[in-house]
């Protein structure tokens, strides 16, 4: 840990947290049965959670979260896709859950100072992780229709996965090929079971998406921050 | 996070609204004599926000009260979760009782190492979980902090995996429950439904 590269780590996964959190928010209202709605409200929640834990340890948290542009944020492109079918944020869930438990799996073991956290909140994201699993399993050895769209959006966000494997600025004690490895294994069980194929195709190198680390989002996310920050932008302090 | 909760109009203990009969000039409250046990216990009485059965001591959330120099009193407390929107209710709510009890200066912090689990839970508080139709978590600090595998239905080609130790009707007390959902009115609970007596109920999820 050193002064000047720790908030960069902090960001980067502070970051991961804060946005997908946001992005499953959204679903408020609009998923398919009742109590889905309250399972992705309440993994929203735990990642709210992490977010703020992680964005005080680089700053003020509401100032990180609300006033920043969008090439200052450092998440992974991945958790800033749009929700898509309901499929497609499961397809997000599971390759997400997967490296978050992986990585926190490894920090809880370490000695930084992301330690703490990282020991409480794997036990959270392993009930994240569960939960993307099943639905998985449901959907892709469910009816051809669910199946086929499982297909389509594991497919269709194979190429933000490649980015959760490059190195993060002062994130130190993480063993990144451990990591992919255990991820490759981990997410191509789940899809073997739920007779789905593990997508091909170019996962990192020049075909490749994202650099979110680096500042570089995609499309979608300007729209996202715009309507996550337009309170605070708008009301400077609003409270409840 | 650090949240020095400042409740926005406290009422000063020294100065009661209700006319006191004893005629004595009044006196500087009751400087914090209380001894750290007792501030703990004090501080463990409050009820939780979410589920007002429980006291804080007996979810287990309440870590340590340390009292400084200057009499001011530092109390550690931990989240079940780490978004658990209750802290802040319970540490204004600590806050206030303190208060009550003569303690003019109060710091609650967050601490999040060790990890709270449900095995923090005392067994007074799973039996009142119980009473109050929440089946209580099972033991996890046996092998790993794995979950609890929560299995839905088979689907076309998987079969069901092989239960665990199985979770009782908190009304029933039947073994034959079902998952409707791993996530239900809070983050900490997850909703089943008793096969027997057909009730839905929500169980507290090891973790």
């Amino acid at each position: 840990m050193t002064a000047t590269t720790a908030p960069l780590a902090a960001l980067a996964l502070g970051d991961d947290a804060l946005v997908l959190s946001h992005r499953l928010g959204e679903w408020a209202g609009h998923a398919p049965v009742l109590e889905e709605e309250v399972a992705l409200a309440n993994i929203a929640l735990d990642l709210l959670g992490q977010a703020r834990v992680l964005l005080s340890m680089a700053g003020d948290e509401d100032e990180l979260a609300y006033l920043r542009e969008e090439r200052a944020f450092r998440n992974l492109q991945l958790v800033e896709q749009p929700n898509g079918d309901f499929a497609h944020t499961i397809a997000r869930q599971l390759y997400f859950s997967t490296y978050q438990r992986l990585l926190y799996g490894q920090l809880a073991a370490g000695k930084t100072r992301f330690a703490g956290l990282a020991a409480k909140a794997v036990k959270e994201v392993a009930y994240h992780q569960d939960h993307a699993e099943q639905w998985t399993l449901r959907l892709g050895d469910g009816t051809d229709e669910s199946h086929q769209r499982m297909d389509r959006a594991c497919a269709a966000l194979w190429r933000f996965t490649g980015e959760m494997f490059q190195p993060v600025d002062g994130l130190d004690g993480v063993d990144r090929e451990e990591l992919r490895t255990a991820w490759e294994e981990s997410v191509g069980q789940v899809l073997g079971r739920a007779t789905l194929t593990v997508p091909e195709g170019p996962r990192t190198g020049a075909w490749t998406a994202g650099a979110g680390r680096q500042g570089v989002h995609t499309e979608p996310f300007g729209r996202m921050l715009a309507e996550m920050q337009h309170l605070h932008r708008s009301h400077p302090g609003a409270s409840w | 996070m650090v949240t020095p909760t400042t409740p926005s109009t406290p009422s000063p203990p020294s100065t009661p609204s209700t006319p006191s009969p004893s005629p004595t000039p009044p006196t500087p409250p009751t400087p914090p004599t209380l001894s750290e046990a007792e501030l703990l216990r004090l501080a463990g009485s409050v009820p939780d926000p979410e589920l007002p059965v429980l006291t804080l001591e007996e979810l287990g959330v309440l870590r340590a009260v340390h009292v400084g120099s200057a009499g001011s009193v530092e109390v550690e407390l931990t989240p079940t979760y780490t978004g658990c929107p209750a802290v802040e209710a319970m540490s204004s709510d600590i806050e206030r009782v303190l208060r009550e009890h003569g303690v003019r200066e109060i710091s609650v912090h967050t601490v999040l190492t060790p990890a709270w689990s449900t095995d923090d839970i005392s067994p007074e508080g799973r039996r009142k979980l119980r009473e109050s139709g929440i089946a209580p978590p099972r033991a996890t600090r046996a092998p790993a902090p794995a979950p609890v595998p929560l299995t839905l239905g088979p689907t076309r080609t998987i079969t069901g995996a092989p239960d665990t130790e199985p979770l009782r009707c908190p009304r029933c007390g039947s073994a034959d429950t079902e998952l409707l959902s791993r996530f239900s009115s809070t983050a900490c609970k997850a909703l089943r439904r008793c096969l027997s007596c057909r009730e839905p109920f929500d169980h507290f999820k090891e973790l």
